[in-house]
């Protein structure tokens, strides 16, 4: 397929749809409103399930019942929004029905605003909702990966059969670049033996997230987490840009990767020794590959379009291996490329060796 | 010559209902209503073709009771749970089964909001006036002046509010096909009772769209009355409340 102009929020929409979506369920909220938009046409047009909900915890749970009966459906929102969703998130983790999640991100807390922000990273990564779980987070930086990476979060839903996410900031949702859509794919024939569709011709199947005996329920965590560490160990994603011999380490997702990766460039142009590690699963987190830059990096500049919450894991996988600093805008303001230069000079300045600090003559 | 009489069997338990003890306290209806549904089910052979939705309360774990697919929605969700389910499965039978705390008061903006778009579903709601799981609070249904746990003094209408008359309130929606209120408070109520859930499934069969039963029920327990006289208290006090009959029909 040919490369057309595409808005973050449509391409995304299309791309579901072409991954074989059988029900959307959304509630309008800036700034991810056109993908609901485009659902609404698209979906009734196939002879596919819509349904504007009457708010987000609506929706979440037509999602679930929707997912327990096997077929691939989603829901899309904005950070308020996914604020709401987390008690029925919590519940299909815990009923391990695949579903999968959009939070287009605004500023926050509150209300805060419409603009870009990355200041869901700790309700999505760590997870909101109640009881130990995670999600797939997959963090796009342009409308081709956010494209590639909804395929993507429908096939690894189904695989483990786990929530997987797509989590961009306003920014990605409402930029228009060229991008190619997949072709169609089928929609997927016969339920999987696990799902709900009528006891017909065998036991029922029940799907739930109770475990009313304490042992049962440890038991089930256990199991999950056992699950969860296979999608640690086989999923992990992320890009590198100049990272071969870099002393300085930047790390920045999504949009703020994007803008990390014009100040490596000139920082570079500079001189200055530096690279960027571009995470595109936030859950899983590219730790290991974290660690090892650790081990020779002089210092870690994190950017990110909030207060700082990647910082955390980057901070856990460095492990205190040498000085981790933050750049962050935050209330919807994009960093700058000369703003995230001006912190990386920073950081090259504050970590340079003794033998390296240029002595003045006179 | 004369002949034997032959043995003919007249009661059974029903297929779609299970073969297991119940964790229902004496004297409580839900295996009423539960039989009724079963019988249903069975009549309208459609066991293998339904899908029920478990609420949050007592009834928590329906699902152990009836032999039909079954999903457990979340406190008050079961309507949305059901909406998802029905709209990508349109030719299974989806019912959901929910108390007074998960309908009338938690889950108030899934049931009315499902009522309005006529989700072609059946809900079977059970209202007991308290909240039975929790250990007998006040809930949405509570009548003025009913002593309950976090209303010890009596429901004070001038602070906690009045009840909350479903049928009357989901009648006035365009969506919905068919409410009615019954009881279970003796035999003829319950007969009437099943013929009330029998439409509610068979207006789903048909297409008719959003269909909803509720049934007056008992709770001897938190109402800390004896069984015989809770099935009196329902008939002189909550009927008085809760009118029984039918407040919308929609032939096709």
């Amino acid at each position: 397929m040919a490369k057309e102009l595409l808005k973050g929020n449509v391409a995304i929409a299309e791309a579901a749809v072409r991954a074989g979506l059988e029900a959307y369920f959304g509630y309008p909220i800036t700034p991810q409103t056109e993908l609901l938009e485009h659902m609404s046409k698209r979906m009734p047009e196939l002879g596919r399930a819509f349904v504007q909900a009457e708010s987000e915890v609506a929706a979440i749970n037509m999602v679930y019942g929707a997912a327990s009966t096997g077929k691939r459906v989603m829901t899309s929102s904005s950070s308020p929004g996914v604020s709401l969703m987390q008690e029925g998130l919590s519940y299909i983790a815990g009923s391990e029905v695949p579903a999968v999640i959009v939070d287009v991100m605004r500023g926050g807390p509150g209300l805060g605003n419409i603009a870009p922000s990355q200041s869901d990273y700790f309700q999505m990564v760590k997870t909101a909702g109640h009881g130990d779980y995670k999600q797939i987070v997959l963090a796009p930086a342009t409308v081709q990966e956010a494209i590639d990476l909804t395929l993507l979060a429908f096939d690894l839903a189904d695989k483990y059969r786990t929530i997987a996410t797509v989590l961009l900031d306003g920014n990605i949702g409402q930029l228009m670049e060229p991008a190619e859509l997949p072709p169609m794919h089928e929609v997927r024939k016969e339920p999987p033996a696990w799902a709900v569709s009528g006891a017909k011709g065998r036991k029922k199947n029940v799907i739930s997230s109770i475990h009313l005996q304490p042992e049962e329920l440890e038991t089930f965590n256990r199991k999950l987490q056992a699950k969860l560490k296979t999608i640690a160990a086989n999923e992990v994603r992320y890009k590198e840009y100049m990272i071969e011999g870099a002393e300085l380490i930047v790390v920045g997702f999504g949009t703020a990767g994007r803008v990390a990766q014009s100040a490596v460039k000139l920082a570079r142009a500079q001189g200055i020794p530096v690279g960027l590690l571009r995470p595109i699963t936030l859950w899983p987190f590219p730790e290991v590959r974290l660690s090892q830059l650790a081990d020779e990096a002089r210092g870690f500049l994190v950017v990110e379009m909030n207060t700082g919450q990647m910082i955390d894991d980057v901070k856990i996988a460095v492990a205190g291996q040498c000085p981790v600093e933050f750049y962050g805008r935050t209330g919807g303001v994009v960093p700058l490329p000369d703003e995230v230069f001006a912190a990386i000079a920073r950081l090259d300045q504050a970590t340079l060796p003794a033998s390296r600090i240029p002595v003045l003559n006179g | 010559m004369t002949t034997l009489p032959v043995e003919q069997l007249v009661y059974q338990r029903p297929e779609a209902l299970s073969d297991v003890h119940t964790h229902y306290c004496p004297g409580c209806l839900h295996g009423v209503a539960h039989r009724l549904i079963a019988e249903v089910i069975d009549e309208l052979g459609i066991r293998e073709n339904t899908i029920g939705v478990a609420p949050v309360g007592c009834s928590v774990f329906c699902y152990n009771y009836f032999e039909v697919d079954f999903v457990e929605a979340a406190h008050g969700r079961a309507p949305a749970m059901a909406t998802g389910v029905k709209r990508v499965l349109p030719d299974r039978i989806v019912f959901t089964y929910q108390g007074d705390g998960d309908l009338a008061s938690i889950g108030l903006a899934e049931i009315m909001h499902a009522a309005l778009r006529g989700e072609n579903l059946t809900v079977i709601f059970i209202n007991n006036a308290i909240y039975g799981m929790t250990g007998g609070q006040m809930a949405p249904t509570t009548l003025p002046g009913m002593k309950t746990t976090s209303s010890p003094m009596g429901r004070d209408v001038e602070t906690s509010g009045f009840p909350i008359r479903i049928c009357e309130l989901l009648a006035t929606m365009e969506g919905a096909t068919y409410i009615a209120r019954r009881s279970l408070h003796n035999p003829t109520e319950i007969r009437k009772a099943k013929k009330a859930i029998k439409q509610a499934f068979e207006n789903q069969i048909h297409g008719h769209g959003f269909s909803l039963v509720e049934l007056l029920s008992s709770c001897p327990t938190n109402w800390d009355i004896p069984p015989a006289e809770a099935l009196k208290w329902i008939e002189t006090q909550m009927v008085p409340v809760y009118p029984l009959g039918d407040f919308k029909v929609v032939k096709n």
